[in-house]
């Protein structure tokens, strides 16, 4: 397992490595110009100076080598500083990634981002899981019964109708029609008492409750799944046969064994829910990191998009591995040798 | 599964009509009733879709400043926008474009896909370098990296092939070539197993040239996994065409399609909120019709389901 591990990570490190270039190449050949938008009485060779002062002067490979360096190694060494109020080196002059449209480092820019996605996006996982287990363990137990055609029905409904669709309708009955709920989220609201709080969760529940309808609406099929390949092994009539309470069968035996793939399904989901973030965050105006890309997308601010982009990438492989690990972690039965 | 030999004996007479694998996978898909409706729905939503301009023959580009706004009404049953637009002229314009997008980009992701699975395979040389494109293409982040194409080569597609074409060559082959993955995944799957199969073996020793194998006997013993991907990724196509547009990254006002009109009606929804639902709601039924088409082939197709 551990060798397995070991192996997983190594060959993580060359297929991130050819992502990061293959996004790299694909943002360069874009016959776009980023002086493009000034005003056209700049004349040409200020023009040429203002496209070598935003790190475009150099061939590809040694921009691409310097992105490479500052992602790697530059900004990891600035996390460490403001983490551990050390200093390591130079650290005045380190080069960082700058977004072209800020001029501020697109880390900064990041982590102040990151805690309104990770709300949203983590409370919508949590909320389609609680919601999506026991709909699918009761389906998968009283198969083709009302319960489980009605529960068939709505996932395929809920799977099958995009999330940018259910926002707007959520926002028409209620904020429009009802006005219950606000429809934009404040950001710069803070929680300081109970009726802040109130305001706080009132503002979270449609982004989060539209990725969570989607989220449960998937895992509760799989739940429903793998209940039912389980439902009918040997261990179950055994269980029954030596006389355990139904329920003891069914939420221990049965349901720790078919939470294991589920779980690894769960594990391989994580990066899709950051790309359905983007689709909420902007029905609902919550200034998250997919906001982010899109600001930088339509401003064309590639170290932006680059940088963004690749944190993406880093965690469909990073998830990916977990998956893999998780699998082999919970269930005796596979042997990565 | 080529023998229809064998399903024709039942249980007390023997049943002597002609059967052949293909009315077997009707009659299988007849019983399937959320298939049936989906199919039906699907059906009526293309009809409407291609028939409708002829019979609701308001331009859906023509504007009416007067009327602008309105409401349902007999004249324009799903009101008008800001503009004073037909929003059914512009629904059924819309859905020519959503569907055309949907239908070629999965074509073409089917193409894709079927090729890289029957050659990987099919050739164990290139199994392995082909595998790890494979990996590689899932390991992308897909939303963003389309959002990023769409944004960057826009506007140079669009000077070249005109503004319409431009942005439906792009955004169909982005869509193809990013979502072929599932499939080519499938298809080598069951090449692997196919290949070691005594039919195979038998042709292969009669001296058939490998691409006669692949085309007439893996190709035919595959298509089921394909027609079942082909459904799932016309609903995909459709869902990330609609997604792109809702971002305001896909298709221009002009040249609207579901998605578009949902992303410009979005603006209106306090004062017109039919402007959102209508095209909301086309895109909603046509994947899910699409999804239940899907899974019925699926059992229709599976000959261990279609015996019973």
């Amino acid at each position: 397992m551990f060798n397995y591990t070991i192996r997983r990570l190594l060959f993580a490190v060359p297929t991130l490595l050819v992502i990061s270039f293959i996004i790299f190449i694909i943002l360069d050949l874009a016959p776009n110009d980023p002086t493009g938008n000034l005003p056209l009485t700049i004349p040409p060779e200020v023009r040429e100076k203002i496209r070598i002062s935003l790190g475009l002067g150099e061939p590809l490979h040694i921009r691409y080598m310097k992105w490479l360096q500052q992602f790697f190694i530059n900004e990891p060494l600035n996390l460490i500083e403001q983490w551990f109020n050390v200093t390591i080196g130079d650290s005045e002059n380190r080069l960082r990634v700058q977004s072209w449209a800020t001029r501020s480092p697109v880390v900064d820019l990041i982590v102040e981002r990151m805690p309104q996605t990770l709300w949203v996006v983590g409370m919508s996982y949590v909320i389609g899981i609680l919601i999506a287990v026991p709909i699918g363990v009761i389906s998968a137990y009283k198969q083709y019964s009302l319960f489980d055609q009605i529960g068939t029905f709505i996932s395929m409904v809920g799977f099958s109708v995009p999330t940018f669709f259910t926002g707007l309708l959520m926002i028409v009955i209620f904020s429009v029609t009802l006005g219950w709920l606000p429809s934009i989220y404040d950001t710069t609201h803070k929680v300081t008492d109970l009726p802040s709080l109130w305001f706080q969760i009132k503002q979270m529940l449609m982004p989060t409750m539209v990725l969570a309808l989607f989220n449960a609406a998937q895992i509760s099929r799989f739940m429903r799944a793998s209940m039912l390949d389980n439902l009918s092994q040997d261990y179950v009539r055994t269980a029954r046969a030596k006389g355990l309470k139904e329920k003891i069968v069914l939420l221990v035996h049965v349901l720790r064994n078919s939470l294991i793939p589920v779980v690894t399904v769960l594990a391989l989901g994580v990066p899709q829910i950051f790309s359905g973030a983007i689709i909420t965050e902007q029905i609902f105006r919550v200034n998250g990191l997919g906001q982010l890309l899109i600001i930088a997308i339509q401003g064309a601010d590639i170290p932006t998009v680059q940088t963004l982009t690749f944190i993406f990438a880093v965690l469909i492989v990073l998830f990916n591995l977990i998956a893999d690990i998780l699998y082999g972690i919970l269930d005796p039965r596979i042997r990565y040798e | 599964m080529n023998n229809p030999g064998v399903n024709a004996v039942s249980h007390d007479t023997i049943d002597t009509r002609h059967r052949s694998l293909w009315s077997d996978v009707w009659y299988q898909y007849r019983q399937h009733k959320g298939a049936l409706i989906g199919t039906a729905v699907f059906l009526l939503i293309l009809f409407t879709v291609l028939v409708g301009p002829f019979i609701h023959t308001i331009d859906p580009q023509l504007l009416d400043i007067l009327d602008k706004n309105q409401g349902p009404s007999l004249k324009h049953p799903m009101g008008t926008d800001n503009l004073g637009r037909d929003t059914l002229a512009q629904v059924m314009a819309g859905g020519r474009v959503s569907l055309a997008v949907g239908i070629t980009a999965m074509l073409l992701s089917l193409v894709l896909g079927t090729l890289i699975g029957v050659i990987a395979g099919f050739y164990k040389r290139l199994d392995g370098p082909l595998m790890r494109l494979t990996d590689l293409f899932l390991a992308l982040p897909l939303l963003p990296l389309l959002l990023v194409i769409i944004m960057l080569f826009r506007d140079p597609l669009r000077s070249a092939f005109g503004p319409e074409n431009g942005i439906f060559l792009l955004i169909v082959f982005i869509i193809g070539i990013t979502s072929w993955m599932q499939t080519a995944r499938i298809v080598r799957g069951d090449v692997l197993a196919l290949k070691e199969r005594e039919f195979v073996l038998a042709s292969r020793s009669i001296g058939t040239p490998a691409r006669r194998i692949i085309s007439r006997h893996i190709l035919p013993n595959v298509l089921s996994p394909i027609m079942v991907s082909a459904t799932l990724g016309i609903a995909n196509a459709i869902i990330t065409e609609s997604a792109l547009s809702f971002l305001g990254l896909g298709f221009p006002s002009d040249y609207p399609t579901w998605g578009r009109l949902l992303y410009d009606g979005a603006n209106f929804m306090t004062l017109t909120p039919e402007r959102v639902i209508w095209p909301g709601l086309a895109i909603s039924l046509t994947v899910l019709s699409v999804n239940y088409m899907g899974d019925g082939l699926r059992d229709a197709l599976d000959p261990r389901i279609r015996g019973r």
